[in-house]
C-alpha cells in the first residue's frame, strides 16, 4: 500500500508549525499506524532529514503515551482504539491522511506531534488520590466492596490518561479525564472521606490550568479509547454540587 | 583474550542468620533509624517511576526524606509496569486452598530453579500480604466476587489460587495506586518530579554514589543532580532483543552506566521468554504483544499431530490434535512455568508442527472453555485480551483458536544487590526488575509486580535509613570535580553519537542485534552459537561507531539520539549476556543449554559447579569481564530436579 | 447556567400553555391578559405582577447570556490554535447550535416584544386586544414563518439544554441517561409544537 501523509511539523513550543506532505510506500495492511510512521522516519533519518517526533511507549494501548489527531479524529477512525493499536488495514489508500497533534492550551506542542500533558499530573496532585500512608493499611478483607461499586470504580479507573478527550472536546475541556479519576476513587468505600473535597479541588485545578468548561457535548466519550461513559461526568458534577452545598452549610 | 577472568567471591553480608521466618524482622530491628529531623536533611534520588520506583519515592517522601524522582516518559504514570496484565501474587490464602507464606516461598525458590537466595525470597513471600492490604487501601480496584471479597486466580508454577488481579490491567491499576501516592507527595513537596528526563550516568564521589547526570529530553540540557543516596528502579533490559513485550523505551542505560562505574551485574543471561505472545507478522514488527498468562487457566494449547498439517484448526479432528502440555506434564498441564511452556512450543515448531505463517505458532484454544462456561463468562474474564488479539491479528478468538508464540518478556538478571538492596557501590540501591534479587533463573508469573512493590513500599524504605544514618553528612556541590567530569563524559558521548556521520539508523543496528541474540542467546543456547554471537556483536558494535547516523542536534527533542544512546549500551550489555550464558555450563530456568539436557529434553542443572550467582565486573568495553561468585545455600528447600510432570 | 436556564424554561412552558387559550376563544385569551395584569393588584399596582416577572426574566436572560459568553470565551482560550482538518463533530446538530441558537432567540424576543407586547411593530397594535394583535401579525406569511423558525430553534436549544441540565444534576447511570435524553426530547417537541400551533392556525385560516 502507498499513502500520502500530511503531518504537522513544528520544531519547538514557540516556533510556527505547518503541514508537511510525505509519501510512504511499502505499507502493509498488518502494520500498525505507528509502524507506518516508523517506516517514514527510517527513510527520513537515512536521508538526513529530521524524523517526525511522536510519543509512544507500550504500543499496546495501555500507557496512554501515544495519541494524534488522524483526519481530525482523536486516535483515528476506529472506536475504542489507541493510535498504537490502529492498523493500516482500516485505511483507504486513495485519500491523504492528515496527522496533527492534540491541540489545547494546557497541552502545548513540544515538537511535531508531541505535546506536554503534564497538566493532567497537576490535576491528580490536587487531590486524585486516597491518603493511605504505607504500612498503615488494615487487612484487605476488612472492608468489603459491593461488586457493583468495584466494577464502577474499575470502569472509571481504566482511563489511560491519553488526553484524547481534551483534544476532541469542542470546549477543550478535560472533564472526562478529571471525572474518571474522581469517580474511580469516589466509588469505593476507601475513597469516601476525601470524596467531596477531592472533586472540588480537582475541578478547581482543572479550571485554573486553562481547560475549557464542559457543556455536555459528549464527544469525548466517542473517542475515548477505553470507553469511559458520559455518566462519569454526571457523577462528578453531582459531587461538585454537593461539595458546594456542604461548604455553604459549613460557613 | 580469555572470555573472562576469575575474581574474589562475594557474599551477602546483610541477611541475618537464624530462623528464616525471623530474618527480616531481625534485620529491620538492627537497622539504624533517623530522627524525623535528620530525615528532612537527607536527600535521595530515585530513577524510575514504575511499581518499584514509584512506590519507593512515595514512601520515602512520606517518611520525610527529600526525594528527586526521574523518568523518561512524560508522566510517571506511564512507566512500563503499566502494561502488566495478569496479576500479583500474595500468600493471603483467601481461597482457603492451603496457601501460606511458606508455600509461596517454596514455589518461588523452585520456580527459580534454585538460583535465588532463600532469605530474599522468604522476605518477599512475607511482605506479599501487606502489599495487597496497602493497595486496597489506596483504592486499587481488584476484581471482587459477588460477596464483595477479593477474587483470585491461578498462575503458572502454582497449584493454589493466589493471584490477585484487576481484569487484564493489573499492572495499570497497581501503578496508578503508586502514582497517586507519589502525586500526593509531589503536592506535599517532599518529592520533586522530573519527567522526560533520562539518566545517562552515575556520579560516584569518594567511592560513594552521590548523584546522576541526566539529559532533559525536551531541551537537551545536560545537568547533574546530587544527593546522599541513589536508587535505580529503571526496569529490565529485555529490549536488548529488539523484539520483546517491553515498552519501546525500556532500556539498560541506567544500570549499564552504573555497571561501568563499578556496580556488579548479576546473571545477565537469565532472561525469560514468555510462552503466550502474538506471533511475529513481518519484518516491520516493532514490538511483540503479550497475551496474559492467565489465559492458560482456561485455554488449551495444541498443535496438529502431523507435520505440515495446514488445514484450518476447525477441520482438524480431536484425535489428530496434540495437546502437548497436557500430555507431557499431566499434573500441571497448561499451567507449567513459563520457561517450560516456551521451550515446549519451540520444540513442536522445530518438529515442523507449528501453525500460522512461517510455522512459528501454536494454538491456544478456548472452544472447551466457551462450551463449559459460556461465551459470556469467557468474555467477562478475558474480553479485553480477546479484543486486543482481534485488533492486531484481525481474527476472532471466539471463533478461531488464538495463535501464540514465545517472546522475550522479562530479565531475571540485573545489578547485584545484597539483602538491603544495596549494590556494590555504597549509596547505590537497586530495586524492581533492575536488580537480580528474587527470581533466580526463572520468574513465576505475577511475581514481578509483587517484588517491585515489596522493594519499593517496604524493603528499601526500611534499609536505606541504615545507610543514611551512617554515611557522611557532607553536602557535595554541583561543582564538585567528579560531578563535572561525569557530565563532561556524557556530553562527549552524545557528541560522539552525533558525529559518526554514517548512514544507518540506530534502529537498524538494534534490529540486527536483536536477531543475533534471539538466534543464539534465546530459548536455547549452545557453546558454538554463543561464540558466534560474541564475535558478531563485537563486529556490529564496531560498525555502529563507524556507520551510525543520528540526524539533528543534542540541544533539542531528538528521539533518534535517545535511541542511539540506548542501542550503544545494549551493544555492550549483549556481549556480557552471551559471555554469562557461555560460562554457565548447565541448564537452569530460562537458561537452557542444548548440551545440558536429560534424555527427555528437560533442563539439566549442575548444582555441584554452578549453584552460584555470577556477578560480573566491568573492565572496559571489549575487555574480558571479571567473574565474582556468590555461592547460594539452601537450608529450607532441598534443591531437587524441578519436575512439573 | 442551569438556574437561569431553568427559569427561562419554566417561563417558556407557562407561556406556551397560555398561548393555547387562543384556541378556546378570542375573549378567553384577552381576558387572560387582563387577569394577569390584575393578579395580586390588591397588593401591587396594576401590572405589578407582570413587572416582577419581567424583571426576573430579564435578570435570567442576562445571567444566562453572561454564563454562555464566559463558556465560549473559555473554550476559545482553551484551544488557541485550531485543527487544520476537522470533520463535523460527532455530536448532534442541537449541540452545535447552542450558542448561535441562543443569540437568535434573544433577537427574536426583542422583535416579539415590540410586536405583541408594546405593539410598536404590530399592524393592529391595540393594547389588550391580544387575539387581534396575534392574528394580524401572523397574517403576514413571512412573520408567521419567522415565528415558526424561532419556535424550532427554541426546541433545539431546549433539547440539548435540558438534557445537559439533567445530566449535570445527576443522570448518573446509563438507564437514567437514556431517560434524561427522552425527557429532553419530549419536552422540546411539546414546546415547539405548542408554539408552532398558533402561527400554523392563523396561516391555515383556523384562526382569523
Ligand atoms: C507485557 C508485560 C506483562 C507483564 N505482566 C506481568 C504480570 O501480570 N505480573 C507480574 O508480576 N509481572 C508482569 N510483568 C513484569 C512486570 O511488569 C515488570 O517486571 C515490572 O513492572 C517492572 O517494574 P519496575 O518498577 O522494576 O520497572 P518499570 O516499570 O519498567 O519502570 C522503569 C522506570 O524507569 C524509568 N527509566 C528507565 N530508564 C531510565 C533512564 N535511563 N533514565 C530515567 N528513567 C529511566 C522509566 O521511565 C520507568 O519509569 C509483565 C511485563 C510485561 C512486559
Ligand atoms: C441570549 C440568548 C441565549 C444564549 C446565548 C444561550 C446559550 C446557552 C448556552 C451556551 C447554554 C449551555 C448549553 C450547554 O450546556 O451545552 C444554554 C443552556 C440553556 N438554555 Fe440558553 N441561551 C440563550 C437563551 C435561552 C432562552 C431564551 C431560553 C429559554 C427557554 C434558554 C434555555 C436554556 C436552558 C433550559 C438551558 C440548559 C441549562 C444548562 O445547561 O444547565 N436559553 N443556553
Ligand atoms: C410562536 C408563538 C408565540 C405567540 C403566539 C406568542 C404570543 C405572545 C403574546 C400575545 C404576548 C403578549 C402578552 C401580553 O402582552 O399580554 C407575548 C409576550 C412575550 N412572549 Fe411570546 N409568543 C410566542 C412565542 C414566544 C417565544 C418562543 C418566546 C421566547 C423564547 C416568547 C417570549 C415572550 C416574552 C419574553 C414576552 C413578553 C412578556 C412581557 O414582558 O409581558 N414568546 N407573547
Ligand atoms: S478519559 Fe478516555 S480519552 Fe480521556 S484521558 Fe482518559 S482514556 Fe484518554
Ligand atoms: S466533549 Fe467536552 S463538553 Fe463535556 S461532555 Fe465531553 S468534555
Ligand atoms: S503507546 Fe502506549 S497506549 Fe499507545
Amino acid at each position: 500500500m502507498r499513502f500520502t501523509l500530511r503531518i504537522w511539523r513544528q520544531d519547538s513550543r514557540d516556533s510556527d508549525g505547518r503541514l508537511g506532505e510525505y509519501v510512504v510506500d511499502d505499507v502493509l495492511p498488518d502494520m500498525s499506524f505507528l509502524e507506518m510512521l516508523d517506516v517514514l522516519n527510517e527513510r527520513l533519518a537515512t536521508d538526513g532529514e529530521q524524523p517526525v517526533a511522536f510519543d509512544h511507549d507500550c504500543r499496546e494501548g495501555i500507557c496512554g503515551m501515544c495519541g494524534m489527531m488522524i483526519d481530525g479524529i482523536a486516535h483515528g477512525p476506529q472506536r475504542e482504539t489507541t493510535t498504537c493499536q490502529l492498523y493500516m488495514r482500516h485505511f483507504d489508500e486513495g485519500r491523504p491522511i492528515t496527522i496533527e497533534p492534540w491541540r489545547a492550551k494546557p497541552f502545548p506542542v513540544v515538537r511535531d506531534l508531541v505535546v506536554d500533558r503534564s497538566a493532567f499530573d497537576r490535576i491528580i496532585e490536587s487531590g486524585g488520590y486516597i491518603s493511605a500512608p504505607t504500612g498503615s493499611a488494615p487487612d484487605a478483607h476488612a472492608v468489603q466492596v459491593r461488586k457493583r461499586d468495584a466494577d464502577r470504580a474499575f470502569e472509571a479507573a481504566a482511563c489511560i490518561g491519553c488526553g484524547a478527550c481534551v483534544a476532541t472536546c469542542p470546549n477543550g475541556s478535560g472533564m472526562l479525564f478529571t471525572a474518571a479519576k474522581a469517580t474511580h476513587l469516589g466509588s469505593l468505600p476507601q475513597g469516601q472521606p476525601e470524596r467531596l473535597g477531592r472533586a472540588e479541588n480537582m475541578l478547581e485545578t482543572h479550571d485554573e490550568l486553562g481547560f475549557g468548561g464542559c457543556t455536555n457535548t459528549g464527544e469525548c466519550t466517542v473517542v475515548c479509547p477505553v470507553g469511559i461513559p458520559l455518566e462519569t461526568i454526571a457523577r462528578f458534577n453531582r459531587d461538585v454540587l454537593k461539595a458546594s452545598f456542604r461548604d455553604t452549610a459549613a460557613s | 583474550m580469555p572470555l573472562y577472568t576469575e575474581g574474589e567471591p562475594i557474599a551477602d553480608g546483610k541477611a541475618p542468620d537464624g530462623p528464616i521466618a525471623r530474618r527480616w524482622e531481625q534485620r529491620r530491628f538492627a537497622a539504624r533509624l533517623l530522627s524525623p529531623n535528620n530525615k528532612r536533611k537527607r536527600t535521595v534520588i530515585v530513577v524510575g517511576t514504575g511499581l518499584a520506583g514509584g512506590s519507593a519515592a512515595a514512601t520515602l517522601g512520606e517518611l520525610g526524606y527529600r526525594v528527586s524522582s526521574f523518568c523518561y516518559q512524560d508522566s510517571p504514570r506511564r512507566a512500563h509496569s503499566i502494561a502488566a496484565q495478569g496479576g500479583i501474587n500474595a500468600a493471603k490464602n483467601y481461597a482457603g486452598d492451603g496457601d501460606s507464606v511458606h508455600r509461596l516461598f517454596h514455589d518461588t525458590i523452585k520456580g527459580g530453579d534454585f538460583r535465588a537466595r532463600e532469605s530474599n525470597v522468604h522476605r518477599l513471600a512475607e511482605i506479599s500480604t501487606q502489599i495487597i492490604d496497602q493497595c486496597v487501601a489506596q483504592g486499587v480496584p481488584f476484581a471482587r466476587e459477588y460477596g464483595g471479597l477479593l477474587d483470585t486466580r491461578s498462575f503458572g508454577g502454582a497449584q493454589v489460587s493466589r493471584t490477585f488481579y484487576a481484569r487484564g490491567q493489573t499492572g495499570q491499576q497497581l501503578l496508578l495506586g503508586a502514582y497517586q501516592a507519589l502525586a500526593r507527595q509531589i503536592a506535599a513537596r517532599t518529592v520533586t518530579m522530573h519527567p522526560r528526563t533520562e539518566m545517562l550516568d552515575l556520579v560516584v564521589i569518594d567511592g560513594r554514589a552521590r548523584g546522576v547526570v541526566v539529559r532533559d529530553l525536551v531541551s537537551g540540557k545536560i545537568s547533574t543532580h546530587l544527593a546522599d543516596a541513589v536508587v535505580l528502579a529503571t526496569g529490565g533490559y529485555g529490549n536488548a532483543f529488539y523484539l520483546s513485550t517491553n515498552a519501546k523505551g525500556c532500556n539498560t542505560t541506567a544500570i549499564w552506566r552504573a555497571h561501568r562505574r563499578g556496580a556488579l551485574f548479576a546473571n545477565p543471561c537469565f532472561t525469560q521468554i514468555h510462552p503466550t505472545c502474538i506471533p511475529v507478522s513481518g519484518e516491520h514488527q516493532s514490538k511483540l504483544t503479550l497475551m496474559s498468562e492467565s489465559l492458560r487457566n482456561d485455554g488449551r494449547v495444541w498443535v496438529p499431530q502431523a507435520r505440515g498439517d495446514t488445514r484450518p484448526p476447525a477441520q482438524i479432528p480431536e484425535a489428530e490434535r496434540d495437546y502437548y502440555l497436557e500430555r507431557i506434564y499431566p499434573s500441571f498441564g497448561n499451567l507449567v512455568p513459563r520457561d517450560i511452556a516456551s521451550r515446549a512450543a519451540k520444540n513442536v515448531c522445530d518438529e515442523g508442527r507449528g501453525v500460522g505463517p512461517g510455522g512459528r505458532g501454536v494454538y491456544l484454544d478456548f472452544a472447551d472453555a466457551i462450551e463449559r462456561l459460556g461465551a459470556a463468562a469467557v468474555k467477562a474474564k478475558y474480553g479485553n485480551l480477546f479484543e486486543m488479539y482481534e485488533r492486531i491479528t484481525n481474527e476472532d478468538p471466539y471463533q478461531v483458536p488464538m495463535r501464540i508464540y514465545p517472546a522475550v518478556h522479562y530479565t531475571m538478571g540485573g545489578l547485584w544487590v545484597d539483602y538491603d538492596l544495596r549494590s556494590t557501590i555504597p549509596g547505590l540501591f537497586v530495586i524492581g526488575e533492575a536488580n537480580f534479587s528474587d527470581h533466580g533463573a526463572n520468574r513465576l508469573g505475577a511475581s514481578a509486580l509483587m517484588q517491585g512493590l515489596a522493594d519499593g513500599y517496604f524493603v528499601l524504605p526500611s534499609t536505606i535509613g541504615d545507610y543514611l544514618a551512617d554515611c557522611p553528612a557532607d553536602t557535595v556541590a554541583d561543582g564538585h570535580p567528579d560531578a563535572v567530569k561525569a557530565a563532561g563524559e556524557v556530553r562527549e558521548h552524545i557528541d560522539r553519537l552525533l558525529s559518526v556521520g554514517g548512514d544507518r539508523t540506530a534502529d537498524s543496528f538494534h534490529r540486527e542485534l536483536g536477531g543475533i541474540l534471539w538466534e543464539h542467546c534465546g530459548m536455547e543456547r549452545d557453546a558454538a552459537g554463543l561464540r558466534t554471537a560474541i564475535d558478531q556483536i563485537s563486529a556490529l558494535r564496531g560498525e555502529f561507531w563507524r556507520d551510525l547516523r543520528v540526524p539533528g542536534t543534542g540541544a533539542e527533542l531528538n528521539q533518534s539520539l535517545e535511541r542511539a544512546g540506548r542501542v550503544a549500551d545494549f551493544l555492550e550489555l549483549a556481549e556480557l549476556m552471551c559471555v554469562d550464558a557461555l560460562h554457565r555450563e548447565e541448564s537452569c530456568g530460562g537458561h537452557f543449554r542444548a548440551e545440558h539436557q536429560t534424555e527427555d529434553g528437560e533442563a539439566l542443572r549442575d548444582d555441584e559447579n554452578f549453584d552460584y550467582v555470577a556477578a560480573w565486573e566491568f573492565t572496559g568495553t571489549g575487555n574480558s569481564p571479571v567473574l565474582h561468585r556468590e555461592h547460594l545455600q539452601f537450608h529450607e528447600v532441598r534443591p531437587s530436579r524441578r519436575s512439573y510432570q | 447556567m442551569a438556574a437561569s436556564g431553568a427559569i427561562l424554561l419554566l417561563y417558556v412552558v407557562v407561556h406556551m400553555l397560555s398561548n393555547l387559550k387562543i384556541f378556546i376563544s378570542p375573549a378567553n385569551i384577552d381576558a387572560y391578559a387582563v387577569w394577569l395584569r390584575r393578579l395580586f393588584d390588591g397588593l401591587l399596582e396594576y401590572e405589578g405582577f407582570v413587572w416582577i416577572v419581567r424583571v426576573v426574566l430579564l435578570a435570567a436572560v442576562l445571567l444566562h447570556a453572561t454564563a454562555a459568553y464566559q463558556l465560549a470565551r473559555r473554550a476559545r482560550a482553551a484551544r488557541p490554535v485550531g485543527y487544520q482538518r476537522r470533520p463535523k463533530v460527532q455530536a448532534g446538530y442541537a449541540v452545535r447550535t447552542m450558542r448561535w441558537g441562543g443569540v437568535i432567540l434573544a433577537f427574536f424576543v426583542v422583535y416579539h416584544v415590540l410586536d405583541l407586547t408594546t405593539g410598536d411593530v404590530n399592524p393592529h397594535g391595540v393594547h389588550g386586544e391580544v387575539y387581534r394583535n396575534v392574528v394580524a401579525s401572523f397574517q403576514r406569511w413571512y412573520i408567521a414563518l419567522f415565528y415558526a423558525l424561532a419556535a424550532c430553534s427554541l426546541g433545539l436549544h431546549i433539547r440539548h439544554g435540558l438534557w445537559s441540565a439533567l445530566q449535570s444534576l445527576g443522570a448518573m447511570t446509563a438507564a437514567r441517561q437514556r431517560a434524561a435524553r427522552l425527557t429532553a426530547l419530549g419536552v422540546s417537541i411539546a414546546i415547539t409544537a405548542g408554539f408552532l400551533s398558533v402561527p400554523f392556525a392563523v396561516v391555515t385560516g383556523i384562526l382569523k
